[in-house]
C-alpha cells in the first residue's frame, strides 16, 4: 500500500480518464461488433496493434503523427470492410467456435505479418514536436501536453460516436439490428449495408486507438493482447452491445485499474475480475446493458 | 541451412589438409589438439536484441584474430545459430548445438529465459558454457555448475553499485521501479542490498506488469513516497518510454538506476535523459590503452562504436583462450582448463577482471553520468565487486 495524498490523488484521477478514454476506443468498437453481428472478435486487439504501428511506420516515414492518425483513421475503413466483406460474411451464420478459430487465426497472421514487415523491436514513436511540453498539474507532476490532447480527441470521438449511434438514422438501425434483427429484417433493410459499416468502423475505432496511444505506449509484439482481455472485461460489465454502457464501464475499469495500481499493486490484477465476477452474478446483463 | 552445409564442408576440407599435414602422427594428444576446435554462438541474430548478438560476436572475432586465428593452438570453427531470444526454443537449440553439431564450446546467450534452456542442457552434458550477456543470478548462484563462466554481469552487481553510490552521497530515502519479472526483481534486491550497506532505506518497490508501458500510475506517486531518489530498472525500448515519461511528468526526485536504464537508448531518449545517472561495469570517456586499443580495433572491423556488449563478447573469449591455452587445447583436462579460467586476472577494456568461486565476473562498476547524450564515466563506485553467489555448491 502506498500513502495516498490528495494531489497524488487528483494526478491519478486523469490517469484514470485517459486510460479509460483508451479503454472505451477499444471496446467500443468490440461491443457494437459483437452486439450487431454476434461475432466475438479475438482479433480487435491486433487491430489495436496495427494502428499503432501504422503510426510508427507513417511518422517515421512522413515525420508527423498529425498523418498518421487520419491514415490510421482511413486505413482501419477500409481493412474492416474488407475483413467483413470477405471473412466474416460466411461466419455470421457458423458456430460460435468457429468464429472464435477464424478471429484467433487473423491473430497469427497480423502479428506474423507485423513480424515480417517491421520485425520484433520495441519503437518509441515521437509526440509532435508542438505537443512536447508538460503541463503542471499538481506539486511535483506535469502531465504531458500530448496526453491532453489525447483525452480531448477521445471525448470528441466518444461525442461523435453518441451522436451518430443516438441521433442518426443508421445509428437507429444499428440499435435495432443489435436488439431485434428479426425486425430490422422484416422491415426490409439490408442488413449487409449495416453489418459492412458497423465492422468498418469498428475496426476504424480500434485503429485509431492503436495510433493515438502509440507515443505514449510505444509499439511493441503483442501490445494489444492485455488490453483486448481488459477490454472484454469493459464489454461484459458494460453490457454487451451497449455503446454508451462501454464508455461508463470503460472508465469506471480505467479508474479502478489506475487506482488499484497506484495504492493496491498486489491487489490490481485481480480486483477488475473480481468486480466482472460480482457483476456478472449480480446483473449478468452488465450494469448498463439495455436488455437487463 | 547454408550455414550447415558450408560448416560440414569446411570440417571435410580442414580435416583433409590435416590428414595431408600430419604425414608423421605422433599421438593422440597431438592430433587432438589440431582438431578444429568448434565453438557454437548460440545468440540473438534477429528480433529486438539482434544488434546485441552482433556485437558480442564481432567481440569475440576480434579477439580470435588478435590471437592469429587460433586458441590454444587449435583452429577455430564458429558455428553460429540464432536463437531469436525466443526462451520456449533455447533448451532445443542448446540441443542441436551440444548433440547434433557437437560443440565443444557454447558462446551464449543475450536473453535470460533462453540462457536457462541453455543451462539445463550443458550442465548435463558438460560442455564448456561462456554467458556473454543474460544476467540471471541464478546460473551463478544455487544452479551454478563448474562448466558456466559469465563474463557480463549478474543483475544484482550494479544495482547494487547504485544503492550503494546513492548512500554514500548521504541520500536517506529512496524507492526502486521495474518490471515485474526476474530481472527487474533481482536488480530490486541488490539495489535494496546496496542502500542499506550505506546506511540508506529502501522505501518501497513498485512494478508494473511486464513489458507494459504505462508508468502513469506509478509516476504519479513519487511525490507522496517521500524519498529522495528513484533507481530503476528498464531496458531497450521500455527505458527509452520510462525516461521520457519521467522527464515528461516534471518529477522533482532525481532518477538513477541500473545501467542498462540508459544504455544503447540515449538517441531515442534525448534530452530526457541529460544527467541520469546509472551504475554499470562500463561506460564512455574510459581513457586506458586497453580500452583505447579495444575501441579503435572494433570500428575498424565493424564501422561501428564499441558498447558494453561487444566488451562482454570478447572478454568471453580472452577467458576461453587463456583456458585452452593453459591446457594447449586439450579440452579433455578439465581440471586444469577450470582452474586455469578461475584463477586468472583479465585485462578486460573495461578494467580488470577474475572470476568468483561460482564462475561469476568480479569487476568494478563505475558510476556514469548522461552528459551531451553520453554515459560519461564520473567515478568507481565499488572495487572488484562480486555478486553473492548464494546457494552455490560446485
Amino acid at each position: 500500500m502506498f500513502p495516498m495524498t490528495l494531489s497524488g490523488l487528483l494526478a491519478q484521477s486523469l490517469n484514470s480518464l485517459q486510460y479509460g478514454l483508451l479503454l472505451f476506443l477499444i471496446s467500443s468498437g468490440l461491443t457494437l461488433i459483437f452486439g450487431v453481428l454476434g461475432v466475438i472478435n479475438l482479433a480487435h486487439g491486433s487491430l489495436y496493434m496495427i494502428g499503432a504501428y501504422t503510426a510508427f511506420v507513417v511518422a517515421r516515414f512522413t515525420g508527423s503523427l498529425w498523418i498518421a492518425l487520419p491514415v490510421a483513421m482511413l486505413g482501419g475503413i477500409v481493412l474492416g470492410g474488407l475483413l467483413e466483406r470477405f471473412l466474416f460474411r460466411y461466419f455470421y451464420k457458423r458456430e460460435h467456435l468457429d468464429q472464435v478459430l477464424l478471429t484467433f487465426a487473423l491473430i497469427l497472421l497480423f502479428e506474423e505479418g507485423r513480424s515480417l514487415l517491421v520485425g520484433n523491436d520495441f519503437y518509441s514513436v515521437p509526440i509532435p514536436n508542438a505537443l512536447d511540453f508538460s503541463i503542471p498539474i499538481v506539486e511535483g507532476f506535469s502531465y504531458a501536453a500530448y496526453r491532453v490532447v489525447v483525452i480531448g480527441l477521445c471525448l470528441a470521438l466518444a461525442a461523435a460516436l453518441f451522436v451518430w449511434i443516438e441521433r442518426t438514422k443508421m445509428g437507429a438501425i444499428i440499435r435495432a439490428a443489435a436488439e431485434r434483427p428479426d425486425m430490422v429484417d422484416a422491415l426490409g433493410i439490408d442488413p449487409r449495408r449495416v453489418h459492412l459499416t458497423v465492422f468498418a468502423v469498428g475496426t476504424a475505432l480500434a485503429l485509431t486507438a492503436g495510433a493515438l496511444n502509440a507515443p505514449l505506449s510505444s509499439v511493441y509484439p503483442n501490445m494489444g493482447d492485455n488490453l483486448l482481455i481488459i477490454s472484454f472485461v469493459v464489454v461484459v460489465i458494460g453490457g454487451l452491445g451497449s455503446v454508451s454502457g462501454a464508455f461508463w464501464s470503460a472508465l469506471l475499469i480505467g479508474t479502478i485499474d489506475t487506482m488499484g495500481k497506484a495504492y493496491a499493486p498486489k491487489l490490481s490484477g485481480l480486483a477488475i475480475y473480481v468486480l466482472m465476477a460480482v457483476v456478472l452474478l449480480w446483473r449478468p446483463n452488465g450494469l448498463f446493458g439495455q436488455r437487463a | 541451412m547454408t550455414q550447415q552445409t558450408l560448416n560440414r564442408r569446411s570440417l571435410i576440407k580442414s580435416s583433409v589438409a590435416l590428414a595431408a599435414a600430419t604425414t608423421v602422427p605422433t599421438g593422440w594428444a597431438i592430433a587432438q589438439a589440431a582438431k578444429p576446435l568448434k565453438v557454437g554462438l548460440m545468440l540473438p541474430y534477429s528480433g529486438t536484441f539482434a544488434q546485441l548478438g552482433e556485437n558480442i560476436t564481432a567481440g569475440v572475432e576480434l579477439l580470435l584474430a588478435e590471437k592469429g586465428g587460433k586458441l590454444g593452438g587449435r583452429e577455430v570453427q564458429f558455428i553460429k545459430l540464432d536463437d531469436e531470444s525466443k526462451p520456449e526454443l533455447g533448451p532445443q537449440n542448446a540441443e542441436r548445438l551440444v548433440k547434433r553439431d557437437n560443440v565443444d564450446v557454447l558462446i551464449g546467450t543475450v536473453h535470460s529465459g533462453v540462457q536457462m534452456g541453455i543451462h539445463k542442457v550443458v550442465k548435463e552434458s558438460g560442455t564448456l558454457t561462456l554467458i556473454p550477456n543474460a544476467g540471471n543470478v541464478a546460473v551463478t548462484r544455487e544452479l551454478c555448475a563448474r562448466n558456466v563462466f559469465r563474463t557480463s554481469f549478474t543483475n544484482w552487481q550494479p544495482a547494487y553499485a547504485m544503492g550503494l553510490a546513492l548512500a554514500k552521497k548521504g541520500i536517506k530515502k529512496a524507492s526502486w521501479m521495474t518490471w515485474d519479472y526476474a530481472a527487474g526483481n533481482e536488480s530490486a534486491e541488490g539495489f535494496k542490498q546496496g542502500l542499506e550497506a550505506g546506511g540508506g532505506q529502501f522505501v518501497s518497490l513498485l512494478t508494473v506488469k511486464f513489458p507494459e508501458t504505462n508508468f502513469q500510475p506509478l509516476l504519479a506517486q513519487i511525490q507522496g513516497l517521500g524519498v529522495e531518489a528513484i533507481g530503476a530498472f528498464f531496458s531497450g525500448g521500455g527505458a527509452v518510454q520510462f525516461v521520457k515519461d519521467y522527464a515528461a511528468a516534471g518529477i522533482k526526485v532525481p532518477l538513477c538506476g541500473s545501467g542498462f536504464l540508459t544504455e544503447g537508448t540515449l538517441q531515442g531518449q534525448g534530452a530526457a535523459a541529460e544527467g541520469i545517472e546509472t551504475a554499470l561495469h562500463y561506460g564512455d570517456g574510459l581513457d586506458t590503452p586497453k580500452n583505447n586499443a579495444f575501441r579503435a580495433a572494433f570500428k575498424a572491423k565493424t564501422s561501428r562504436d564499441a558498447d558494453v556488449f561487444a566488451v562482454q563478447g570478447y572478454d568471453a573469449a580472452q577467458l576461453l583462450a587463456i583456458g585452452l591455452e593453459a591446457v594447449k587445447g586439450n579440452l579433455e583436462d578439465d581440471k586444469a582448463l577450470y582452474a586455469a579460467m578461475e584463477t586468472t586476472k583479465i585485462d578486460s577494456p573495461r578494467g580488470s577482471i577474475t572470476m568468483s568461486p561460482q564462475h561469476n565476473v568480479v569487476q568494478d562498476i563505475y558510476l556514469r553520468k548522461v552528459t551531451n547524450g553520453q554515459n560519461k564515466i564520473i567515478s568507481t563506485i565499488a572495487q572488484q565487486l562480486a555478486d553473492p553467489g548464494t546457494g552455490c555448491k560446485m
